[in-house]
């Protein structure tokens, strides 16, 4: 630790959460995402996110941090430190970023007026002129000016600071460098009379490997981990990481990325991927999952193994690209005419992106139906330090044909509904795959008795299938149940803890699996429960709609649903918790 | 030829089309058979793929693999096919709706991205499967029930559109020739990239008028080109019978490599350790 | 244009057999094609007329083929028997063909059938210069002949149908 281990007397802090703000490329983003880097080399686990005004360069930006000694899934109730590089258009964040009397401000006094969230809160504000101290390093940048302030507040030395900028500069020559170096110094130097209050614990010692990556980035490696070889890609915010990660990393491992021309094109090409044998996804936002229904009706009937991710923003429409929220769930679950059983499966952490895409990728493969998984911006957009989460290894895989009977029954009805799928270059296996209602011989006919035949074979296929305990999360005990799911998971776990703190008891039960339901399973879960809480980042209440809809849920329930863009934070889960003793 | 000899009726199946008797497009079917015998395909080794329409349920007659998919999508699932098991011969069939008009970006971009397959678009100017609306090659005169009077509306050209997106073999041929289709399917197949291969192929039920396409067909006054500009003049001047290889380019189709990688997966994984 | 259609050279005796033999293979696929698309659309006295009809020419390839002897014909026929405008001569049109086709219709296309192959067989008579050649198609010129006749007598059985003979009351089936 640095400097502030001299402050014998300040109590240590589990975690500590920190703002940067600045607009017009002040580089707050950088500023941030390099702390987190220098912190999570140091041990500490921590949570990176990121909000932004609506311009493509040059908009308003706040780098949002929260840093600890154990695993962070959710953002603060309120930051601890908020370094204002300026404050233009700052007050759009207001909602998002929250400051309390315990909160110290540190703003450059040319950076405009401070935002109501800062004037109404009672926070502690210190001026540095981060401006007019990078003018005076040849190539100075203010944000490195916040760079070294942010370091020497939460206990960095100027070493550790430096390091992930140093490695990010690289390509950019000495001169640079030398300037990024000199302004961590300065700012470094400018905190030294500043009294913080607040010092963070220091981490665990821990062998553990630890990573640092996005959602976006750990669910494209959840899809390689599943063996997904081809992926399709049409760019949308907030997937197109996903996308961007998959191009180089699937043809290092023998696979291919091919941009379609649409989203139509893309889940189409996956589609043909699939049929041919080779596992394929694609990943999405709202508008593009509207796009791609139809052919999740296909792949349903057909039954083609597929992957589809969803990283969810606002909606309906182009919504709000940027900001998260979990109003998919209608479409995920319920968007395709007729009727078509697939799997709807929601990551709920950074980490568990790579955890939750395996999964669905291999039960998309064992059951060969499509797998829609609900990400969201938040976690998807969002980097984290975090242990590497552990090597999974499932049983299932897709069940192919080989020595092939004549006449070959594609879609031929057995004990578990999966019928052997013959791929193309077998000899004796030609079928055609067909959207149209079909025969076991996936030969067309309007016939009522093959319909319901092949309606019952694809629904059964999926009930009847063991998805062990991995379908949810369920932890703790107690007369209150918190149900939620997706990035809500973090949040409502720290607000379960929080709530035992204060002597109440409650569990969490957080769905990993949303369709096939799993009513014996969530009954087990909510034995004995007296009032149930839903939580949900929705206008419409569309999970509370949906739990309804499928399962008897046994005691009242309370819905605190809210649309995005503001997150749903653990102390607002623990005040409903609390309210309703 | 391949050593092992095939015969048209080795790639027909046992399902009985549903196509109306005089249809063009049992002739069409028959010339994908003769194409197949003649490059001596294995049926296992083919996959035929396709989207909604009259013309789009062609890959269950035939006895090869096969994809009946969603309206106007068959190009993007081909796409996906082929570039992961390129040792596949992969043809596509379409109609003028299918092909055309729903499905008339992903021509575009199939044309652009020259791929190693065929897209055979059977064109009867006319939506049979919905009872005779008009499509993108109806001609603008033409009434229909949805069109009282006619569209107004100039028709589209497949054949020039093709050209100037990138398509690398371009043909017309006529349903009522099935040797000489089979003869320009065979090497359309053979060309490598994206060969697209038209095929006048006449509704009796809704255009009963196509008969006549028989005797307006002739063959195209003009030699094969790999010349886009020589082309594109030739076309300016088609009267939408000619029939023949227009053109036939030489650009390197799109494939990248895939297939059995020695990479470890912990490789990946690098950049995330801390 | 496509380098293999044209009407076939004729060399010799089994060349002639050989692509008699498969102008009667062709005219029975092309029957039983016909016979299945009126099966599926619901016209059984036609399947009943396009079975027979294929029945009776499969019964002329198999005499070819004894007349032939030890002689592939068939083999033989794949390598040569390409025909002009793609379209064996006996080969009924299928672009004539409709779901309430009536026999009559049916014997039309019979007919043309049976006088492209007498035309053809024709020609090879009037071009030939090996006699063998010459004998056997005059005697396949024969063998036309009576088709011809014989479709002939058939229609004066089957007259031919009113104007209105593809009414049908109920409109077409959307189907897709």
């Amino acid at each position: 630790m640095g400097s502030n281990q001299g402050i014998i007397a300040m109590a240590a802090s589990p975690s500590i959460s920190i703002a940067i703000i600045g607009s017009g490329g002040a580089g707050a983003l950088t500023t941030v995402d390099s702390l987190l880097e220098t912190a999570a080399a140091a041990g500490w686990q921590g949570l990176f996110t990121r909000t932004m005004g609506p311009q493509i360069r040059g908009g308003e930006a706040a780098g949002l941090l929260r840093l600890a000694v154990h695993p962070v899934e959710c953002l603060p109730d309120r930051f601890d430190l908020m370094i204002g590089i300026d404050w233009l258009n700052a007050h759009r964040f207001g909602a998002e970023i929250k400051a309390g009397i315990q909160t110290l401000v540190v703003s450059d006094p040319r950076g405009g007026d401070l935002p109501p969230m800062v004037t109404q809160s009672g926070a502690r504000v210190v001026e540095i002129p981060m401006k007019e101290m990078a003018k005076a390093i040849p190539d100075g940048r203010p944000n490195m000016i916040a760079l070294g302030i942010a370091a020497r507040l939460l206990g960095f030395t100027v070493e550790q600071a430096f390091a992930p900028i140093e490695k990010r500069l690289a390509d950019k020559g000495s001169a640079a460098i030398e300037a990024s170096l000199a302004g961590i110094k300065v700012g470094f130097g400018a905190a030294a009379g500043i009294d913080f209050g607040m010092q963070l614990a220091a981490p665990t010692p821990s062998t553990a490997r630890r990573w640092l990556l996005s959602g976006n980035e750990a669910t494209a490696l959840g899809a390689i981990r599943g063996g997904i070889r081809f992926a399709a890609a049409y760019p949308i915010t907030p997937a197109t990481e996903i996308l961007e990660w998959l191009a180089p990393n699937i043809a290092k491992v023998g696979g291919t990325l091919l941009q379609a021309e649409d989203e139509l094109a893309a889940i189409n090409m996956i589609i043909g991927s699939s049929y041919g044998g080779t596992p394929a996804l694609t990943a999405t936002s709202g508008p593009g999952l509207s796009l791609m229904i139809e052919a999740l009706g296909l792949a349903t009937s057909a039954e083609i193994p597929i992957v589809v991710v969803d990283v969810m923003r606002g909606g309906p429409s182009t919504g709000i690209p940027t900001k998260s929220e979990q109003a998919d769930l209608n479409i995920a679950v319920y968007g395709m005419h007729g009727d078509a059983p697939h799997l709807v499966l929601a990551p709920q952490s950074v980490g568990d992106c790579v955890f939750t895409t395996q999964w669905a990728t291999n039960l998309a493969e064992t059951l060969q139906a499509p797998a829609i998984v609900l990400s969201d911006q938040f976690m998807g957009q969002s980097r984290a330090a975090i242990e590497r989460p552990a090597d999974v290894a499932f049983i299932g895989a897709r069940a192919v044909a080989t020595d092939i009977a004549a006449p070959y029954k594609r879609h031929a009805m057995t004990a578990n509904g999966v019928s052997p799928m013959a791929i193309p270059g077998t000899r004796g296996g030609q079928y055609t795959a067909d959207g149209l209602t079909h025969s076991e011989r996936a030969t067309p006919t309007s016939g009522a008795a093959d319909h319901l035949a092949q309606l019952d074979k694809r629904r059964s296929k999926l009930d009847h299938f063991n998805f062990g305990d991995h379908w949810a999360s369920v932890e703790g005990s107690g007369d209150l149940a918190v149900i939620t799911w997706g990035s809500l998971t973090g949040a409502a776990r720290e607000a379960v803890g929080r709530a035992a703190a204060d002597g109440i008891k409650a569990r969490m039960v957080a769905p990993r699996l949303l369709t096939p339901i799993q009513p014996e399973r969530l009954a087990a879960a909510l034995a004995g429960v007296k009032r149930i809480l839903l939580v949900e980042q929705t206008h419409g209440g569309q999970f509370n709609k949906f739990l309804r809809a499928h399962y008897d849920l046994p005691a009242p329930v309370r819905v605190f649903n809210r649309p995005g863009p503001l997150p749903i934070t653990a102390g607002e889960i623990h005040n409903a918790i609390a309210e309703w003793r | 030829m391949s050593s092992v000899a095939y015969k048209q009726a080795d790639y027909k199946s046992d399902v009985k089309p549903i196509w109306c008797p005089g249809c063009g497009d049992y002739h069409v079917l028959m010339s994908f058979g003769r194409a197949f015998a003649q490059l001596g395909l294995p049926p296992e080794q083919i996959a035929v793929i396709s989207g909604i329409g009259c013309s789009s349920r062609i890959p269950a007659y035939t006895n090869c693999y096969g994809f009946h998919g969603v309206h106007g999508r068959s190009l993007a699932l081909a796409a996906g096919l082929k570039v992961t098991r390129p040792d596949l011969t992969v043809v596509v069939a379409s109609g003028d709706g299918d092909g055309y008009s729903i499905g008339g970006n992903h021509f575009l971009h199939a044309c652009r991205r020259n791929i190693d397959m065929t897209y055979v678009v059977m064109d009867n100017h006319i939506y049979g499967m919905t009872k005779g609306q008009p499509s993108p090659t109806t001609e603008p005169e033409f009434d229909t029930a949805l069109s009282p009077g006619g569209t107004g509306v100039a028709p589209f050209h497949p054949l020039v559109v093709a050209l100037a997106s990138g398509a690398n073999f371009i043909a017309r041929c006529f349903s009522g020739e099935p040797n000489q289709t089979a003869d320009v399917l065979a090497q359309a197949i053979k060309h490598p990239g994206f060969s697209f291969v038209e095929i006048l192929s006449p509704c009796v039920t809704f255009r009963p008028d196509e008969k006549a396409w028989k005797d307006m067909v002739h063959p195209a006054p003009v030699t094969e080109t790999s010349d886009q500009g020589k082309a594109a003049r030739r076309l300016m001047t088609d009267d939408g019978f000619n029939i023949g290889i227009l053109y036939r380019g030489n650009r390197t189709p799109f494939q990248p490599a895939v297939g059995a990688s020695d990479v470890d997966l912990s490789e990946l994984e690098k950049e995330f350790e801390l | 244009m496509s380098k293999t259609a044209g009407t076939p050279k004729v060399a010799n005796l089994n060349d002639l057999l050989a692509i008699a033999y498969q102008i009667e293979i062709d005219a029975v696929d092309r029957y039983k094609l016909l016979a299945d698309q009126m099966e599926t659309h619901n016209n059984p006295e036609l399947v009943k007329v396009f079975r027979d009809l294929a029945r009776a020419e499969g019964i002329h390839g198999e005499e070819i083929r004894r007349m032939a002897g030890d002689f592939d014909v068939a083999a033989r026929a794949s390598e040569i028997a390409k025909f002009e405008k793609s379209e064996s001569p006996e080969e009924a049109d299928l672009g004539s063909a409709h779901y309430m086709m009536t026999p009559w219709h049916a014997l039309q296309l019979s007919l043309a059938g049976e006088e492209r192959a007498l035309a053809y067989f024709t020609s090879i008579v009037e071009t030939t210069k090996d006699p063998r050649v010459k004998k056997l198609a005059a005697e396949l010129v024969e063998e036309e002949a009576e088709h011809v006749s014989l479709v002939h007598r058939l229609l004066r059985r089957y007259p031919k149908p009113s104007e209105n003979w593809a009414d049908d009351l109920d409109p077409p089936v959307s189907q897709e």
